[in-house]
Formats: C-alpha cells, structure tokens, sequence
C-alpha cells in the first residue's frame, strides 16, 4: 500500500527520469551530427567577416542550422547540469541552482532566437 | 553535502581512496567539460547578439575574442568540446550494451583522450593556417 507520505516531503520518484535520460540521449545524437555541421561552417563563415557571417546566418542553412544546435544544446547542458546540482547540493541551495539552471538556460535561448531573427530581417 | 549529513553512516569512497584509473579520469573530465561548455554555450550566445547588434559590437566581441586571454579560453572550450563529443560517443555506445567491459572500457577511453587532443589541434591549426586567425592581430 502507498500512502501520499513521500509526495509531502518531497522524497521519491518525480517520475521526470525516463523522460530526461531520453531527452539527454535524443539531444546527444542530434548534436554529434549538428555540432561538427555548425563548426565546419561556422569556421569557414568567421574568414570572411561581419558581413560574410551575417549573409551565412541570414541564409535558410545557416539559420535552420543555428537555430537547432543552440535549441539541443541549451536542452542538452541544462538536463546536465541539473545532474551534477543534484549530486553535489542539497535543499534549498540545490533549490536555487536548479532554479538559476533553468532560468539561464531559457534567457540563453531566447537571446539566440532573437538574434537569429534580428539578423534574418 | 558531508556537512548537512546528521548521520554518521560511511559514506561511499571516493577520488581520495580509489587508485586512479583511466576510466575515472575521463568521467569525471566528462562532467567537468560539460560544465565548461554552459560557458561555452554563452560565448557562442554572445557571439549571435553581438552580430545582431551589428557592425561595431561585432568587431568589439571579435577583439576580445583574439586578445591571449579569449584565445586561452576559445582553446578550452575546444578541448572541453572536443572531449565532451567524443567521450559521449562511449555513453551512447555502453546504452547500447557496447564496449562496456573493462579491456574495452579502458581502450576507448584512451582513444577519446587521444582523439581529443588531435581533434583539437587539427581545429587550431585549421584557424590558424587557412582561416589567416594569426593576420587577425594580437
């Protein structure tokens, strides 16, 4: 029998596991492909300067590109950073680094699609 | 952490009693290169806003950037990055029941330092010689 004791306390499965070893892993695969796309182009875009990148990153590759090694990636280090918190702090300063690792990771993103679309118009 | 424990169970052991292997050296310079890449992830941030921003803040992110000191840093997240890639290879290949014995464990791990290190440098070289990233200045 269960009683609804462990949800009180905050103690147990938050039944959040699978899903984050399933977003880790999915966000893994998609960047062992994405991370070496972006570099190579990323390396080849810097030679040419401002204006180079920009024509790079206003391009529908270059944008489409960005845009999904930046939204794995963010995914990708908050779900692993959320891990080493979890393992080296406990209570409310594992509260609040957890909390400061989603907030960075959403302002980062957000930054990176604003000026995808600031540089794309 | 040890401070906030009330009981006085043992605790499980740790860097301080294990003998140092190479399998212990790559997982924990696999968290500690992943939490350098939340660093790199910023940089790479910065570098979108910077460009967004336009002409001018782009030439002042890219004169920090070659400075030695952005250099230092560009290298390290190379490395870490270069690391961090090649050693979650082995991550997703043990998810798969691959390579996970010990003989194994222990090669791979040394073909990701290995790997690593060359993958990194061939990066260098690449900025340096064709990219003209020493023309730059600093």
């Amino acid at each position: 029998m269960r009683t609804s004791y462990k949800n009180v306390t905050g103690l147990g499965s938050a039944h959040k596991g699978v899903s984050h070893y399933i977003k880790q892993r999915v966000t893994a695969v998609a960047l062992l492909i994405l991370v070496p796309l972006f570099l190579f182009q990323f390396l080849a875009s810097i030679t040419t300067g401002y204006e180079g990148v920009m024509a790079w990153l206003g391009s529908p590759f270059g944008l489409g590109l960005s845009f999904l090694v930046i939204s794995a990636m963010v995914v990708h280090m908050r779900l692993g950073v959320q891990t080493a918190i979890e393992d080296y702090f406990g209570g409310s300063l594992r509260t609040l680094a957890l909390w400061l690792n989603g907030f960075f990771a959403l302002v980062l993103w957000l930054i990176a699609i604003y000026a995808l679309i600031k540089i794309s118009f | 952490m040890s401070a906030e424990r009330s009981d006085q169970r043992p605790l499980s052991p740790f860097t301080t009693i294990w003998r140092w292997h190479v399998t212990m050296v790559t997982s924990i310079l696999h968290r500690a290169s992943g939490v350098a890449l939340y660093g790199g992830v910023f940089a790479m941030v910065a570098w979108l806003a910077a460009a967004a921003e336009g002409p001018a803040m782009y030439a002042r992110y890219v004169h920090i950037m070659i400075s030695w000191p952005g250099r230092a840093l560009l290298f390290g997240f190379t490395l870490a990055l270069s690391f961090h890639l090649l050693n979650g290879v082995r991550y997703l290949l043990w998810g798969r029941g691959i390579g996970y014995d010990k003989a194994a464990a222990d090669r791979s791990a040394w073909l990701v330092i290995v790997l690593s290190s060359i993958l990194t440098l061939a990066i260098w070289a690449s900025a340096y010689w064709n990219l003209g990233l020493l023309a730059m200045g600093g």
